[in-house]
């Protein structure tokens, strides 16, 4: 997998998002409350487009007419069909054995260890970097 | 061994009691209510008297002969185990809430008496008053008391849908008492028919009732009464089969992309209906062709779901004895005409030797 710089720290705050285009595929990365995530940015099911879909949490139940609300942000909702995903797992919420979306590692690394890189970075920032 | 041998039929219809009839069971000043305001029959505009569906013509002659006349014509007729009556008098019609109660506990006070006391291998479904919910509670645990008693009996239409919670008292009577809810095609018509208004003709009226039943799976599942309520089993009776596997396949779509909506229900609507809901064979509407039927058994992805009936004296089907769906193999056939009963009715099998 070759290392991909995704953009500076600073330009990436909480909440924030990015696609990036590989030579092979499309990546959605996204910064939730500090943690990075990058995934697929094709849905399994449909192909939307999930750097498009709404962050939302996990609502679940134990019975009716009772909710329980965890993880605000965590849960991805795709812009076509609404299908929804777990940002930590990759899987789909509705069919989590069966659906899943592909996650690829990101970090935070410091410039000077991609200095060795092809991109422009500057040694003295921070950047988010995708596995891919 | 002709396939029904032993079968029990899920859906027999006894004679529509005039009113003349049950005043006997009626409480006094009802009784005597009854007759002084003149009301006579309880016929619903559901089954017209004489439109054809409503008996065959050959049948014809059998009606109104009580328990003689089904019983030759279908549990002897056909060598059945047993047969389990659901009566279809417009008790749901009502508006008075305390005459509602009070003709839902005659009719089933008759029904014990007049019919499952006449003939061993007759069950029945209690008959409740959904216009007041904890009359309709009582009635089940009054009837519950006898055996005979396999199901709790409801039209497919009603006021409200069935997912309500206001209503849940009275599946939760129903499963307490291992009854299932059987809904059968009918309408209170508190609504018309269909979702756009007051169809012009009879035949629309009667393709209608799948939308009704539709309409209730759809609520049941998402209203999240099999989660309230894990041991209720409904049984939809009269409702067509056909219609389910694509119904489902639609409201799963839908629920994967609203999920977080009801999120109690955590899992797919067609595995809940799968493990809930029972439907009854006739009519099945299908074209009697192997290659479509299997085809459809596949889709419905289940077995255990179909429980045979005959629907008599309604005219669904021709020849001398009810068709079980074109080219089940026999292992199926046994399923829907033995096991499939007696695993819904679980107070049948307790009486009923297999």
């Amino acid at each position: 997998m070759a290392k991909v710089v995704v953009a500076p720290v600073a330009e990436m705050p909480p909440g924030s998002r990015r696609r990036i285009q590989t030579e092979t595929r499309a990546i959605a990365v996204f910064n939730v409350g500090g943690e990075f995530f990058a995934i697929n940015d094709r849905c399994p099911h449909g192909g939307g487009s999930l750097s498009c879909g709404v962050l939302t949490g996990l609502v679940e139940s134990d019975g009716p007419g009772r909710y329980r609300y965890s993880r605000k942000g965590e849960i991805l909702r795709c812009p076509w069909h609404a299908w929804e995903f777990d940002l930590r797992t990759g899987r789909s919420v509705c069919d989590p054995a069966r659906m899943k979306v592909r996650q690829w590692p990101a970090r935070v690394e410091p410039g000077a260890a991609l200095a060795a890189e092809t991109f422009p970075v500057s040694v003295e920032d921070d950047y988010v970097v995708v596995e891919a | 061994m002709h396939p029904l041998t032993g079968a029990v039929d899920c859906d027999l219809h006894p004679d529509l009691p005039p009113v003349a009839a049950l005043l006997p069971y009626l409480e006094g000043h009802w009784a005597d209510a009854m007759v002084e305001r003149g009301i006579e029959s309880l016929e619903t505009a559901s089954y017209p008297p004489n439109v054809p569906l409503a008996a065959r013509p050959d049948r014809r002659p059998l009606l109104g002969t009580g328990v003689a006349g089904l019983a030759g014509a279908t549990l002897d007729a056909w060598g059945l185990s047993a047969g389990i009556l659901n009566p279809l008098l417009g008790v749901h019609l009502v508006f008075n809430q305390d005459m509602a109660v009070a003709l839902a506990r005659a009719l089933n006070e008759w029904i014990a008496r007049e019919w499952l006391d006449r003939d061993a291998r007759l069950r029945a479904s209690i008959v409740v008053p959904l216009q007041s919910v904890p009359d309709a509670v009582e009635e089940i645990e009054r009837r519950a008391a006898d055996p005979r008693f396999v199901q709790v009996l409801v039209p497919a239409m009603w006021e409200v849908p069935y997912g309500r919670r206001s209503l849940w008292p009275v599946w939760e009577a129903a499963a307490r008492h291992r009854l299932p809810v059987g809904i059968h095609a009918g309408s209170a018509y508190r609504h018309p028919p269909t979702s756009l208004g007051w169809p012009s003709y009879y035949a629309e009226d009667y393709a209608a009732q799948s939308l009704g039943f539709q309409s209730q799976v759809g609520s049941l599942i998402t209203e999240g009464v099999f989660q309230q309520i894990p041991d209720l089993t409904v049984v939809l009776i009269e409702s067509g089969v056909t219609w389910l596997p694509s119904y489902l396949w639609r409201l799963a779509k839908f629920w994967r992309g609203v999920r977080s909506e009801v999120p109690w229900l955590a899992e797919s609507p067609a595995a809940v209906a799968r493990r809930h809901i029972r439907l009854t064979t006739a009519p099945f509407d299908a074209p009697e062709d192997a290659d479509t039927v299997g085809r459809l058994m596949d889709q419905l992805g289940s077995e255990e779901m179909l429980l045979f009936a005959s629907d008599w004296p309604h005219w669904q089907w021709d020849g001398a004895a009810p068709p079980l769906p074109a080219g089940i193999p026999p292992a199926l056939a046994a399923k829907l005409t033995r096991a499939n009963p007696r695993s819904t009715y679980p107070r049948l099998a307790a009486e009923v030797p297999a």
